[in-house]
């Protein structure tokens, strides 16, 4: 049995009370008036930062044309003044969404990282692997996130659509839709009672079969020797899991992710944010057992079983940038422009996310696990796990920001603050998770198998 | 020469194989050679064999691919005749980088798999119109010979493999 220090509960609380803090300071100072965004952007134009020319070119001329109000110089200068209107609205819009973006962005990664481990399980269940069940508790104690993690985020993305003004997802705002009729023609798919309730459709999904895996689990613990009808039963409902899953989580992905950019798709989206969530939730399982094993709870787990997991996160890093690469390179190559203006955003205003990512997600697993010695090496995998998390949180962070906060972004104080507080949250509810149960499922019956597994 | 002749030990079990080995590791004997029909698993790691290196051969192997193809293509694409093809970017490698990735992959894996293969045959010595240098057919189907070098020490040694579950011990001359 796993105790949960009181020491690593003093973290999770702190970690918890900062994030709440800096998620705050986020909210307090992003309602800016009309005035203070004009202001700022005329600051900005005289210290000729990056956004300097394009605002010179908005802001000067209406005031210049103020004063000559006569005949058809009058008719340019409403244009002028619409227009320098229109673009501090814009900024003052997108500054007041970075906080909901900053949330919903940490929200949905921690919430991927115990969907990804959940269909990882699933898939070492349904396939009967020899080697993982020492680590099924170790992923049942992850998955323990997923329903409060998932609830959380879709309770963002509907109030940032009912509380907020609209602050994640433009196709919830009447006034937006009633201009656009390209988010008319899809409002059969995205409008807000559709969206809560596959929401809900999808989480209810995940947590029965989260509840009742687990369940199963534990009864196969208790059960007599011999008797393998919870491990049957367990099989069972992984299959129908599984392809519930591939279902849902494309949806999924569709509505929380892929919508707020509602102009544009793309079809193998589902498969790139699944290799995200999956590639993440691996290396939760690698981090977490290897902080496990340190502190002695894991005496069966051996570095065989360290280098099999290490090697998922190896091949499924390569699996995400073959994603990565094949929406990216099909798009670029064909350049439609109602496609290319994805990634013409993300290349022109977040270059350093957009390619930093590539880097962390790609070049660094490649080459650090690429060695099978390295992968057997526990603070190697860490390392390497280490830069993979903050990869695919970029990876995130670079999916939701250019639709909301468009060039307006930045790592600071809210971003990092939501982190901690869904890091804080992760910590608590996982491990509170794996205190509730052995941490080696004695049921199972590949257990042996597993214990002796020798790479 | 007494240092030609060897001793030939014939199993007929891996399980039984393996503990000869051992057997014979442990008396510090020096084992010539095991012929076996099939990989037995950890048998080089009991015969104390060193690990191989194909794997790094390989891995250079893939970078002189992928230096080929960004060479080859830069040459051609950018260098020589920087055509406007359907308006792709031809002004720098880089910009147009996307377009040759497919090629640069293939190439990397083209690169590593066949020349890993050649350097496989190379240091197995192994080719086409090669005459075998199997001591005993048997072994190809269901039996494993064990090889030893004998060095004045024939009884003893062949006492001791016939300890280890040897169903046939021969004593061989090399040197005809």
């Amino acid at each position: 049995m796993y105790t949960f220090s009181n020491k690593l509960k003093t973290f999770s609380f702190i970690l918890m009370i900062l994030g709440a803090l800096g998620v705050g300071y986020g909210f307090m100072t992003s309602h800016k008036s009309f005035e203070e965004v004009e202001h700022l952007l005329a600051e900005e134009s005289h210290h000729g930062g990056g956004h300097g020319e394009a605002n010179a070119h908005h802001a000067t001329p209406s005031h210049d044309t103020h004063a000559k109000a006569e005949g058809s110089h009058g008719e340019e200068a409403h244009a002028h003044v619409d227009e320098h209107t229109k673009h501090v609205e814009h900024v003052q819009h997108q500054i007041a969404n970075r906080p909901w973006s900053a949330l919903y962005v940490a929200a949905f990664f921690f919430m991927m990282i115990a969907l990804g481990v959940l269909a990882f399980y699933a898939i070492q269940i349904a396939s009967q692997a020899g080697w993982s069940p020492v680590l099924f508790r170790v992923m049942e104690g992850i998955t323990a996130y997923l329903l409060p993690g998932a609830i959380i985020v879709l309770l963002i993305a509907i109030a940032s659509g009912t509380i907020g003004h609209y602050n994640i997802f433009i196709w919830m705002d009447p006034d937006v839709v009633a201009h656009d009729k390209l988010i008319q023609g899809k409002s059969g798919w995205l409008n807000l009672g559709g969206f809560a309730i596959r929401g809900i459709i999808f989480i209810a999904g995940w947590a029965l079969y989260r509840h009742f895996a687990r369940k199963f689990s534990i009864a196969q613990d208790n059960a007599e020797p011999g008797d393998k009808t919870n491990f049957k039963k367990a099989f069972r409902i992984t299959a129908g899991f599984l392809v519930f899953f591939i279902y849902t989580e494309s949806m999924m992905s569709w509505d929380w992710i892929m919508s707020v950019d509602p102009h544009w798709f793309s079809t193998l989206f589902g498969w790139y944010v699944f290799a995200s969530m999956f590639v993440s939730g691996i290396t939760v399982i690698a981090l977490l057992s290897i902080y496990l094993k340190s502190r002695g709870y894991l005496a069966f787990v051996n570095e065989n079983h360290l280098h099999d997991v290490a090697k998922f996160m190896f091949g499924i890093s390569i699996f995400w940038t073959y994603l990565w690469f094949s929406q990216f390179m099909l798009i670029w190559y064909s350049n439609i422009p109602e496609e290319v203006t994805y990634f013409i955003t993300r290349i022109n205003d977040y270059r350093l996310p957009f390619f930093g990512m590539v880097v962390m997600n790609f070049v660094f697993p490649l080459l650090l696990l690429m060695n099978a010695d390295y992968k057997r090496m526990p603070w190697f995998v860490v390392m390497a796990g280490i830069v993979i998390l903050a990869g695919h949180y970029i990876d995130i962070f670079n999916m939701i920001m250019p639709a909301t906060v468009g060039d307006r972004w930045f790592i600071g104080i809210p971003e990092i603050g939501s982190v901690l507080l869904f890091g804080g949250l992760f910590i608590f509810v996982v491990f509170m998770s794996l205190s509730k149960a052995s941490l080696l499922a004695k049921g199972y019956p590949l257990m042996k198998e597993s214990e002796d597994f020798h790479y | 020469m007494e240092a030609s002749k060897v001793i030939h030990a014939i199993y007929n079990d891996d399980d039984i194989l393996m503990s000869a080995v051992k057997r014979v590791k442990a008396e510090r004997y020096h084992i010539e050679e095991i012929y076996t029909p099939f990989p037995v698993h950890g048998l080089d790691r009991a015969m104390g064999l060193a690990p191989t290196r194909i794997a790094i051969t390989a891995f250079i192997y893939g970078l002189i691919g992928l230096t080929v193809a960004t060479l080859m293509m830069n040459f051609i694409m950018i260098e020589d005749w920087p055509q406007n093809i359907g308006g792709k970017p031809s002004f720098s490698y880089l910009e147009n980088m996307p377009a040759f990735v497919p090629i640069m992959f293939e190439l990397t894996v083209f690169f590593s798999a066949h020349l890993m293969v050649i350097t496989f045959y190379l240091r197995s010595r192994m080719w086409p119109f090669k005459s075998a240098e199997n001591p005993d057919p048997r072994t190809t189907d269901d039996h494993f010979l064990m090889e030893i070098a004998v060095n004045g020490n024939e009884e003893a040694l062949s006492s001791m493999l016939k300890d280890t579950g040897a169903v046939e011990i021969n004593l061989v001359d090399k040197a005809h």
